[in-house]
């Protein structure tokens, strides 16, 4: 099975966040890390190639910082990684990236492509499912558990308030996975060491812009959200705060 | 003639989902600024028009083919697209559910349309409509307009918009079948029934005081800490999805819109973030207590009470005071 990871690179979790000065993005100085849903993905790939062998291959688009979320995937095992370096691709709307990453791949056959389910930056949950219907395959989206069989695959979806389905369907398809479909692995030394040998492909934005039109969604203004809830900061030294949080169980949320 | 907004509610396995009262809402706040006419659209399962009906739209359409049921992305984009063909409408709203997830880029990219997909709000200023969504998993906001043709597509997140404020109508509104074609070959994907897991063991719904734990926690070994206090408390002990992703806490303890939305007295939140998928399942909790090391976490926007701090140095403390008031 030949299966493409797309991969993205977003600001970690608790990073504090800075508006760029016309307030339309975020200053770019902060760390980044993989965008979780994606490490999922990746790490299903690999699991899927080690059942029915083949090559897990991964992508990623942005500056070449974002060269690391590719170097940690090749390191857990990928076996080659494509990178759509410009700084321009950080903008893209959903429907510019996933195009671009149809074009870069092209000239491949993959037999399953995979996504998180959505990024922790921009949210849109959009991308591959996009990428599926510019490619012409089917997708399911939310996906907790692959199989193959003889006619393609069965996979699991997750629905809302707990419910699921199995639904076959056949490949090339595009599935976007879910957090906590499988355990994540670590890198080993040995995999980091055997990553720098592995090949990386670089794609200029020049290779792909004939693709790429205007954003067709733009964003206006980026802010920090306005309060709509007053809150009552509890300070002090450890024990102060815990007396005063129990004063309020009791005496203003009567749950003591 | 006047454009017009469509919504497209939400049913599964022919009910209605009552989110889609939501997107009434927000559909009715956005004629009411624009002065756009409202319609709304059902596929795939004409029993619920009705319901929709009754509220204060121009019309209701029942989209119809039985390959409508069970429902399926290729189907649902494949029927939407041929009825914006013959019915252009202005702007299409849906509720950001899993389903419209699953369907909706595919239909817009089908029509070379895009989406803003989990609004929270719109804003119309100078004749221009945007559409506010969160980013950074909610640290920020940002408004978004769209700069392609109509039909212009956008979703909004589960109670952003409050479904019983959608205004009934003075008559019920008519509805007109609208049978739609597909072929064969379209529908590529076999749905097999909607399933749930084993009965879930723990009704957090129910419960009075929840104690959740988020990543802050660090290490399986100190959710021990967490089950102290809700055992003080007589409370339920919950987390959000990376705890239970990581094996640490049972699945059926998870809050969030991939687990249990809850509504508590006191939902007390160690070290919890508050990414939108988490806030989505308890942001209905009467009073949220929230303790956490970074003084920028989402989950403080919407606590009444914020201790910033580290939870291993205040919850010792709370579950000694908490022993001491009960006696």
């Amino acid at each position: 099975m030949k299966i493409l990871v797309c991969m993205k690179q977003v600001p970690q979790k608790d990073a504090p966040l800075k508006l760029n000065e016309s307030g339309t993005w975020i200053r770019e100085d902060v760390s980044y890390e993989v965008n979780e849903p994606d490490a999922y993905a990746l790490e299903e790939a690999l699991r899927q190639r080690e059942k029915h062998k083949g090559e897990v291959v991964v992508i990623t688009s942005g500056p070449a910082r974002a060269q690391q979320v590719l170097r940690e995937a090749l390191a857990k095992g990928a076996d080659r990684a494509i990178h759509l370096e410009d700084d321009k691709f950080v903008g893209f709307d959903a429907f510019n990236t996933a195009k671009a990453f149809a074009t870069a791949i092209k000239d491949e056959q993959f037999d399953l492509i995979f996504t998180g389910l959505q990024s922790d930056d921009y949210g849109y949950a959009q991308t591959g499912v996009i990428l599926a219907e510019l490619l012409g395959w089917p997708h399911a989206t939310i996906i907790m558990q692959i199989e193959k069989n003889d006619s393609g695959i069965r996979v699991k979806r997750e629905l809302e308030a707990g419910y699921f389905q199995f639904v076959d369907m056949p490949t090339p398809a595009v599935l976007t996975i879910q957090s906590g479909i499988n355990k994540l692995r670590y890198a080993t030394l040995i995999g980091i060491k055997q990553a720098k040998n592995k090949p990386l492909r670089k794609v200029p934005l020049a290779e792909v812009q004939a693709a790429i039109g205007e954003n067709l969604q733009k964003i206006e203004k980026l802010y920090i959200p306005q309060k709509t809830k007053k809150t009552e900061r509890i300070e002090g030294a450890p024990a102060e705060i815990a007396k005063k949080l129990v004063d309020k169980m009791k005496n203003e949320l009567r749950v003591l | 003639m006047a454009d017009t907004i469509l919504i497209v509610v939400e049913q599964r396995e022919g009910k209605l989902n009552r989110v889609s009262f939501e997107t009434i809402t927000a559909g009715q706040a956005i004629a009411a600024a624009t002065g756009w006419t409202l319609e709304a659209a059902v596929v795939g399962a004409a029993s619920v028009a009705p319901e929709i009906a009754s509220k204060k739209l121009a019309k209701v359409y029942a989209i119809e083919s039985r390959k409508l049921a069970p429902y399926t992305p290729d189907a649902f984009a494949a029927a939407l697209k041929q009825f914006l063909a013959s019915h252009p409408a202005k702007l299409v709203l849906m509720p950001h559910t899993y389903q419209v997830r699953d369907f909706v880029p595919k239909l817009a990219t089908s029509m070379g349309r895009t989406v803003i997909s989990d609004c929270i709000g719109f804003k119309h200023e100078s004749g221009k409509l945007v559409f506010t969504r969160q980013m950074f998993q909610g640290k920020l906001a940002a408004d978004v307009s769209f700069t392609s043709e109509a039909p212009w597509f956008s979703t909004f997140q589960n109670g952003a918009f409050r479904g019983d404020k959608a205004e009934d109508g003075a008559s019920a509104a008519p509805v007109e079948t609208v049978n739609v074609e597909i072929a064969d070959g379209v529908i590529r994907n076999k749905p097999q029934e909607v399933f749930k897991e084993a009965k879930q063991a723990v009704d957090l719904t129910q419960a009075e005081v929840i104690v959740a734990v988020g990543r802050g926690i660090k290490e399986q070994k100190n959710i021990e800490i967490a089950k102290q206090l809700a055992d003080a408390l007589g409370g339920d002990l919950a987390a959000s999805r990376p705890i239970c992703d990581s094996g640490w806490l049972p699945m059926d303890r998870q809050i969030g819109s991939s687990g249990q939305t809850v509504a508590p007295k006191l939902y007390l939140a160690l070290g919890i973030s508050g990414a939108i998928q988490h806030i989505v399942g308890m942001k209905g909790s009467r009073a949220i207590i929230a303790v956490n090391k970074d003084s920028e976490a989402p989950i403080f926007e919407i606590a009444d009470y914020a201790v910033v701090g580290n939870l291993f140095d205040i919850v010792p403390p709370l579950i000694e005071e908490v022993k001491k008031a009960k006696g």
